[in-house]
């Protein structure tokens, strides 16, 4: 179905607020169901309140300004967005990461390398030795000249690179993704390639990010990553390292389309339905934190994006204690079920 | 302007459903075990370990099931395995050519039987 490519917060939708957001959510009495609670849920299994197991990964959210506006994004990010981390807020991330051991930085938005202070923050991180992940659309590296050598950038800081390709083929890339978007995503896939991303042997890791295009669960990591090492390579001769097949969660766009398109109760359904204990034990918030690009902290980017801050006295970059943050209750709503359905799903695909 | 999100909210009813198939019905499947544990705990394994990847893909299966489905007109199926097919990668191509076999099947089935017919008719006639 066709649905507007502005931002929600562009159309003054309601649900560019996170409040209405979490009022749908928490709707439990829909038409033929009724929903459990996540939390009730995870009280079954003796998992609540859910805490971490140490944190290993911070992810910044450099900014919700981006050169695409897919109609998934749980951002609501776009051209139009002009939210973006300071230098400021940067510097607390490297102030907050010196006396840690974290080991790594996942760098995402919006598109992160429209910062202007990308590169900057990029080259900082590495002289720390921290191992760099960049979520990265693929489409940046051709929108304007200046983004043309990212691939030599990368390769440069030997930061790993993870891109959403929904699709091996333009159809359904382009409906989630954008008219073209599948085109330029090879075309940037090949330019990583050149400089040695994707290939056998090479230390440069090029991931692929499968998420389903519609209202449905993503079957196994393994037979897609299968399928797609197959047609990327027969009909594209692009290559990659792995590919990560992530749940779609019903959060910002993601949403808009859900209900907008009459599939949220089924959708939700489903998730419940493929509640998976397992999944449940390895959910990404139990060993990542989460910065926003003003500097406040969340259990994860869709938290972020529901604004439900992190449960503990931290709460902002400039004032990151590890310890605390440690000991703190993750905050839970329905939007969850997305990260616990099946083989599970969390930033790096399935968990189990 | 504001879109009003909340009308396409469906809250739950009281009401039993006014068709023979209901949409609903489909995540009850598992409920005839109510009036015959043994023999459907039986066929749920059985079907379990059918579309489990073998000698054929996960993906086949599950486009062979959706020609089936159309074969045997079964809207539950059809919509098990349209959902199913879409999760384990296959293509809107893949899919409609898997409809196609079914109806190519049917169809030839029909008219094969044009043999027996014109069998009949010559031993009918001079
Ligand atoms: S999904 Fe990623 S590429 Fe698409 S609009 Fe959102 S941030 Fe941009
Ligand atoms: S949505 Fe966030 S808080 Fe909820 S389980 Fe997933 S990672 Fe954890």
């Amino acid at each position: 179905m066709a649905l507007a490519t502005k931002s929600l917060q562009f159309r003054a939708h309601e649900l560019a607020n996170a409040s209405t957001q979490l009022k749908v959510l928490s709707t439990n009495e829909l038409e033929n169901i009724s929903l459990p609670t996540f939390s009730d849920k995870l009280k079954a299994i003796n998992l609540y309140p859910l805490l971490p197991t140490g944190i290993q990964i911070l992810q910044v959210n450099m900014g919700k300004m981006c050169n695409q506006t897919c109609k998934h994004c749980h951002v609501d990010a776009g051209p139009d967005r002009k939210e973006i981390m300071s230098r400021v807020t940067m510097k607390q991330c490297l102030e907050a990461l010196k006396g840690t051991d974290i080991t790594t930085v996942d760098l995402t938005g919006g598109a992160p390398e429209m910062n202007p202070d990308f590169r900057w923050f990029v080259e900082e991180l590495s002289k720390m030795g921290k191992k760099i992940m960049v979520r990265c659309n693929l489409t940046i590296i051709l929108a304007n000249p200046k983004y043309n050598d990212l691939p030599q950038f990368f390769k440069k800081h030997k930061v790993e690179v993870i891109s959403s390709l929904p699709y091996f083929a333009a159809r359904r890339t382009d409906a989630q993704r954008g008219e073209g978007v599948f085109e330029k995503s090879v075309k940037a896939l090949k330019m990583l390639n050149e400089v040695g991303y994707g290939k056998e042997g090479s230390e440069l890791i090029l991931n692929l990010v499968y998420n389903p295009t519609g209202a449905f669960l993503p079957g196994s990591q393994n037979e897609l990553e299968a399928e797609f090492t197959k047609k990327l390579k027969e009909g594209f001769d692009v290559e990659f390292n792995s590919l990560f097949a992530i749940t779609n969660i019903p959060v910002s766009r993601f949403l808009e389309y859900l209900v907008a398109s009459d599939n949220y109760e089924g959708y939700m359904e489903k998730l419940v339905d493929a509640f998976n204990p397992s999944a449940a034990m390895g959910v990404m918030c139990r060993d990542t934190i989460s910065v926003g690009w003003d500097g406040y902290l969340y259990d994860c980017d869709f938290n972020q994006m529901l604004e439900l801050k992190v449960n503990s006295k931290t709460k902002h970059i400039s004032e990151f204690n590890l310890d605390e943050l440690n000991k703190r209750n993750i905050e839970l709503n329905q939007h969850c079920y997305g990260c616990t359905a099946g083989a599970g799903s969390s930033c790096g695909g399935e968990v189990v | 302007m504001k879109q009003p999100i909340f009308i396409h909210l469906k809250f739950k009813s009281k009401f039993m459903s006014k068709t023979y198939y209901d949409p609903a019905d489909l995540s009850k499947f598992g409920d005839i075990k109510e009036f015959q544990p043994e023999l459907a705990k039986k066929f749920f394994d059985y079907y379990g370990d059918v579309f489990k990847e073998g000698a054929l893909t996960a993906r086949e299966k599950s486009l062979i099931a959706l020609a089936v489905s159309h074969a045997i007109q079964c809207p539950y199926c059809i919509d098990a395995y349209t959902s199913g097919s879409l999760e384990k990668g296959a293509d809107e191509e893949q899919m409609m050519e898997a409809v196609h076999v079914a109806a190519a099947i049917r169809g030839g089935a029909s008219l094969v039987h044009g043999v027996q017919m014109m069998n009949k008719t010559k031993d009918l006639t001079m």
